[in-house]
């Protein structure tokens, strides 16, 4: 659920790259059962999250006054209903898009962003350097849960509130990789031949740079959104991110933490999506990072 | 050592006061007046430029802060919108729960993650092992929040062992050594230990395995030294990573509790917090936040400090 990096861990750059590296990279993940697993049940997940409401049975935003908080196995609804007696199969169906949505967009706008704050740190170097490091080790001194509930609980409730705040949280760390990085190539032979050789800062960085840095970068990202997810629901979960009446799993978890002692099992559902994504994001992850051999 | 120190203080002092800016700038960055929760829907313009003045939102940025950060250092955080109390004695009582609940939180996490880590390095690639891994990925992957309710349902609804929520019986929120409290602790504590097991664990497999492949171990082992004997050099090489880790996520449960803190209605920093962005309490939730970060910056200081007096492999240039 935190964020932590080692300083004396941080990824190398990926260096063979010959016409065969994605295959082989491919291979190598394929040999990884859990890992295939992982991406089959993140493949699951998208499927829902695009096709969602044509698969679910019924209208995530019709309720019933009468059949309120029936059990799992209730007929017509395989996994209960709601407190407000809505079908639960058809909303954790349906929630998955926007769970997704407000997970996994944080992630991917902190890819750009901190991969450019990174590379360019990296690439500069000097006081350039050193000037942007320090202001992002300022945001490195606050605990990510801490950051993303601060900066969204003054900013306001709201979905565009959370996804700004957890874009800035996964800025730094992503940042901090990139440039470590991005550090390490500039110093090889490879990059020095290319500027003898007349090439400018902007082709370099275009040729040299970018194509070694986003693998590792882009394998670390994969590993945040776990941590996004669980995080961007939880902002849900305290009334600070997705507004009712959406079917989403963190809000859904909210509004049915009254119901634990009539319907324990079924307040309990949205939450066991959250976890089963999480894990198959770290998983994923996992899997990728060991078939790019990247040291972490 | 002393050069160490002071070059580790000074490096500190600006990420402070960074934090610091960051804190001030939040009240700043909330949308509207942030006297908008105090004042009356119909208060004059005069009102409005009294309270402004009073407050100090008439002066510039530069000015406010200053004074703000003069004032935070001799303790006086300002007054809480919504109960009218100073914010410094608010956020010192509730960081006094929420520390004993993330110290009770540490140890159960170091204890178990050690354990599981230890193992699972040590036997690499048993069945164990894949065990221990397991555990730690659903560790770090698993929503706390969710996991406190699940806990909840089994414990206290079916089993009916543990109360629910709350600090104490009849909602004391004060501390006292006996078992009722203890009892009242033990879920969210439980809860709120899974992430530090599973980061430690993961991290001390690592080194564990690291540690066994070194050349030394193999000359002890030609020493003749027993398996305990080695198991003891392992620990001693592995001691400073893992209390370090250790600490770093003590500050993490520090600052990142107040998702467990609403599930158990624990009167922590977190439901501090929670009140406070619902309310709109600017002060308080500037003063809170600013405690939270300072206690993290300040541990993470000593973590790095401990960690190099006990470790001489560390360079302390």
């Amino acid at each position: 659920m935190h964020i932590t990096i080692d300083p004396k861990k941080l990824p190398e750059p990926v260096m063979q790259r010959s016409a065969g590296y994605w295959q082989t990279v491919g291979r190598r993940f394929l040999q990884e059962k859990v890992a295939v697993a992982a991406a089959l049940v993140v493949l699951v997940l998208l499927v829902l999250a695009i096709f969602g409401p044509w698969l679910a049975p019924m209208d995530p935003y019709q309720s019933s006054m009468l059949k309120r908080l029936k059990p799992i196995g209730f007929p017509g609804h395989p996994f209960g209903t709601d407190e407000l007696g809505r079908d639960m199969l058809t909303r954790l169906i349906v929630g998955t898009r926007l769970s997704l949505f407000i997970g996994i967009t944080p992630v991917i706008c902190a890819f750009v962003i901190g991969s450019f704050i990174g590379i360019t740190a990296g690439y500069t170097g000097g006081w350039v350097n050193t000037g942007m490091m320090r202001t992002i080790d300022v945001f490195y001194a606050f605990p990510s849960v801490l950051l993303a509930i601060a900066l969204s609980g003054t900013l306001g409730a709201g979905i565009t509130n959370s996804l700004i705040s957890l874009t800035i949280v996964f800025i730094p760390p992503i940042a901090r990789v990139a440039e470590s990085v991005t550090t390490q190539i500039r110093g090889r032979d490879f990059v020095d031949a290319a500027r003898a050789s007349g090439a400018g800062a902007f082709t370099i960085v275009r040729v040299h740079v970018l194509g070694n840095v986003l693998g590792p970068v882009f394998v670390y990202a994969t590993s945040l959104i776990a941590v996004s997810m669980i995080l961007a629901s939880g902002l849900s979960f305290l009334g600070l991110g997705v507004k009712p009446p959406e079917p989403e799993w963190g809000l859904m978890l909210n509004t049915l933490r009254t119901a634990i002692y009539t319907q324990p099992w079924i307040a309990a559902l949205p939450g066991a999506m959250i976890f089963i994504t999480s894990i198959a994001f770290n998983l994923l992850a996992d899997g990728l990072r060991s078939a790019m051999e990247i040291k972490q | 050592m002393l050069v160490f120190l002071w070059r580790r203080l000074v490096y500190t002092l600006p990420i402070m006061l960074g934090v610091a800016l960051v804190c001030f700038a939040l009240v700043h960055l909330a949308p509207g007046d942030p006297l908008v929760s105090i004042l009356p829907p119909d208060a004059s313009a005069e009102l409005q430029a009294t309270l402004k003045e009073l407050y100090g939102f008439n002066r510039s940025y530069p000015e406010q802060f200053v004074s703000w950060v003069w004032r935070a250092l001799q303790g006086d955080l300002g007054t809480s919108i919504a109960s009218n109390r100073p914010v410094f004695s608010e956020v010192m009582k509730a960081v006094g729960n929420t520390l004993r609940l993330a110290m009770l939180a540490t140890l159960i996490g170091f204890l178990f993650g050690c354990l599981f880590g230890f193992v699972a390095g040590y036997f690499q690639n048993s069945w164990l092992d894949k065990l221990a891994s397991l555990t730690s990925v659903l560790g770090v992957s698993v929503p706390h929040y969710w996991l406190g309710m699940v806990l909840v349902i089994v414990f206290s609804s079916i089993l009916m062992w543990l109360p629910p929520g709350g600090a104490g019986p009849g909602g004391s929120s004060d501390w006292t050594w006996d078992w009722e409290h203890f009892k009242h602790m033990l879920l969210p504590a439980i809860t709120m230990s899974v992430i530090p097991m599973g980061i430690i664990s993961r991290t001390l497999r690592a080194l564990v395995a690291d540690i066994l492949a070194q050349e030394f171990i193999v000359g002890l082992r030609a020493k003749g030294l027993t398996d305990v004997g080695i198991f003891m050099h392992v620990i001693k090489n592995a001691a400073p990573t893992a209390l370090a880790v250790m600490g770093l996520q003590l500050g993490y449960l520090l600052g990142g509790s107040i998702l467990i803190e609403t599930v158990f209605s624990w009167p922590g920093t977190g439901s501090l917090l929670n009140a406070a962005i619902f309310q709109r309490d600017l002060p308080l939730l500037q003063g809170t936040i600013l405690v939270l970060a300072m206690f993290f910056v300040v541990l993470n200081l000593i973590v790095d400090v401990v960690q190099t007096l006990l470790d001489p492999r560390i360079s302390r240039s």
